[in-house]
């Protein structure tokens, strides 16, 4: 998968989760002020990203770091990039 | 002890959503069961037939308040929101302590456990786990919900009585209210329909199939054709509050509740016990403080089980004698097991307020075992004072509320 289409499942599958308006993920937005989140959400996220793109991050250091729908988006794609490395 | 008054009431059944759907069609004595094409895919079970709520989903509900919601969760909270709308109470005490919520239901979400298990056999995995699931199947779950989407802080209950649930919730949220520990109580019960709920009362040899090409049919309560259950869904609920109170805010009281009893018989877990029947609404009337040959109409259980039925009748008519006017409305309704004293309470208070009686339908011929009181069959005009509302359970469980006509 490409990049852009990894940052498109990403969105799809949280808007999905969700019930996000597509235009409200843009990469600025604040998961939880602007996407309207909580820490609960934050569970169900790792959960059904995981699913959607086969990969096991919750228990990884970096989704303490995460504030934006962009830093999901640079959370994920060097989370595939090292899967892919590895394997 | 204080007055307890009915300021609101709200339903979500199988006539649809609202007051207004369940009262027209308990009114023009219509039938909301339908046939379940989807039960033929189930090996052993005989019937097809259920009185599911149509047309409701609860996605007006913001998800963030849904996600911890189940469908039962969810009728129960629409329920509440036309109760709670119609009492008009001051929004600003809802968080004082002093508002609480007693809600109960048969069972926790079947369709939700049903859900997850499905695909966690798979691997036996909780990798794929959310976090709703728990919220969606802890026992309180409706009544947590009721009370987390409308901020009520104060006492939370979830009574579980089967078929009784509901009539228990109004009668420990009138206790509460009576006793001076809580101002405003919403209370009732709520159930979502699931196969396993037909399975169990077909197991028993106590669910309708033999209307399974006639749907409307089927439900027939005291009469001779019956041939059991048919089970269905919705919530029921009511706003108890602080007669005084009530009364000081100018409030419409639409009833009051000045009795109530529930108690267990021990001699089986699943037979109806009239002996039993009869000691429940004794008490009831006893805590009521008034005489059997004062109730006006009686609204029974009435399930239109072989057994239940005459053990009813004849509890009815060893209590109130020949001539006490009877009628149930799982004819119309089904069976909607936890909601059905909440539902069945509100149609019951609405028909005090009318002065119109709704009869059994489905009741051609009176089983001659059930023959005793009064058990009309046609709307009768008639100024009721006071009534009573019975819901028996499985488990041994009754359970007799005693109703006042408000204003």
């Amino acid at each position: 998968m490409t990049d852009a289409e990894i940052i498109s499942l990403v969105n799809d599958s949280l808007v999905e989760e969700f019930e996000l308006e597509s235009s409200t993920m843009v990469s600025e937005a604040e998961i939880f002020d602007d996407l309207g989140l909580d820490s609960l959400d934050i569970v169900d996220m790792v959960v059904v990203l995981e699913e959607a793109l086969g990969i096991k991050i919750r228990d990884d250091e970096g989704l303490r770091e995460i504030r934006t729908l962009g830093d999901i988006h640079q959370f994920i794609l060097q989370k595939k990039r090292e899967t892919e490395a590895v394997s | 002890m204080r007055r307890v008054a009915v300021t609101g009431m709200g339903a979500v059944s199988p006539f649809g959503r609202g007051f207004a759907a369940l009262i027209s069609g308990l009114v023009e004595g219509r039938s909301a069961i339908k046939v379940l094409d989807e039960l033929k895919d189930y090996g052993g079970l005989r019937t097809r037939l259920a009185a599911l709520v149509p047309g409701v989903d609860g996605k007006e509900i913001p998800r963030s308040k849904r996600r911890s919601m189940s469908r039962q969760s969810i009728f129960a909270v629409l329920a509440a929101q036309e109760a709670l709308t119609q009492a008009a109470l001051p929004e600003a005490e809802y968080g004082s302590g002093r508002y609480g919520v007693v809600v109960g239901t048969t069972i926790s979400s079947l369709e939700t456990s049903e859900s997850f298990f499905a695909d966690h056999f798979r691997d036996k995995s909780f990798s794929r786990m959310k976090t709703s699931l728990f919220f969606k199947t802890m026992n309180h779950s409706a009544a947590a919900n009721v009370a987390h989407f409308f901020g009520l802080e104060g006492r939370l209950l979830a009574p579980a009585a089967a078929c009784a649930t509901g009539c228990q919730a109004l009668g420990y949220a009138y206790e509460m209210i009576a006793s001076g520990v809580q101002d405003v109580m919403v209370c009732g019960g709520t159930e979502e329909f699931h196969p396993l709920s037909a399975a169990t009362f077909d197991l028993m040899n106590a669910a309708s199939f033999r209307y399974n090409d006639r749907p409307e049919l089927a439900s027939r309560p005291f009469d001779r054709e019956r041939d059991g259950v048919v089970c269905g869904e919705g919530a029921g609920v009511l706003v108890l509050e602080d007669w005084q109170s009530a009364q000081d805010r100018g409030a419409k009281i639409l009833a009051e509740i000045i009795g109530f009893a529930t108690l267990t018989e021990t001699g089986s877990i699943a037979e109806p016990s009239s002996a039993a029947m009869q000691r429940c609404m004794a008490l009831a009337l006893a805590n009521a403080g008034v005489e059997a040959d004062v109730i006006d109409y009686v609204n029974a259980h009435a399930t239109a089980t072989e057994k239940g039925d005459i053990a009813e009748a004849q509890a009815l008519l060893g209590l109130f004698g020949e001539q006490i006017p009877v009628s149930s409305l799982k004819g119309h309704l089904g069976h909607t097991l936890a909601a059905s004293g909440g539902l069945e309470t509100i149609a019951t208070i609405e028909m005090m307020r009318r002065g119109e009686l709704i009869p059994t339908r489905n009741l051609n011929e009176i089983d001659p075992r059930c023959q005793g009181p009064r058990i009309f069959t046609a709307i009768e005009k008639q100024t009721t004072s006071l009534a009573l509302k019975n819901n028996f359970a499985l488990g041994g469980v009754n359970c007799s509320l005693v109703i006042r006509a408000g204003q």
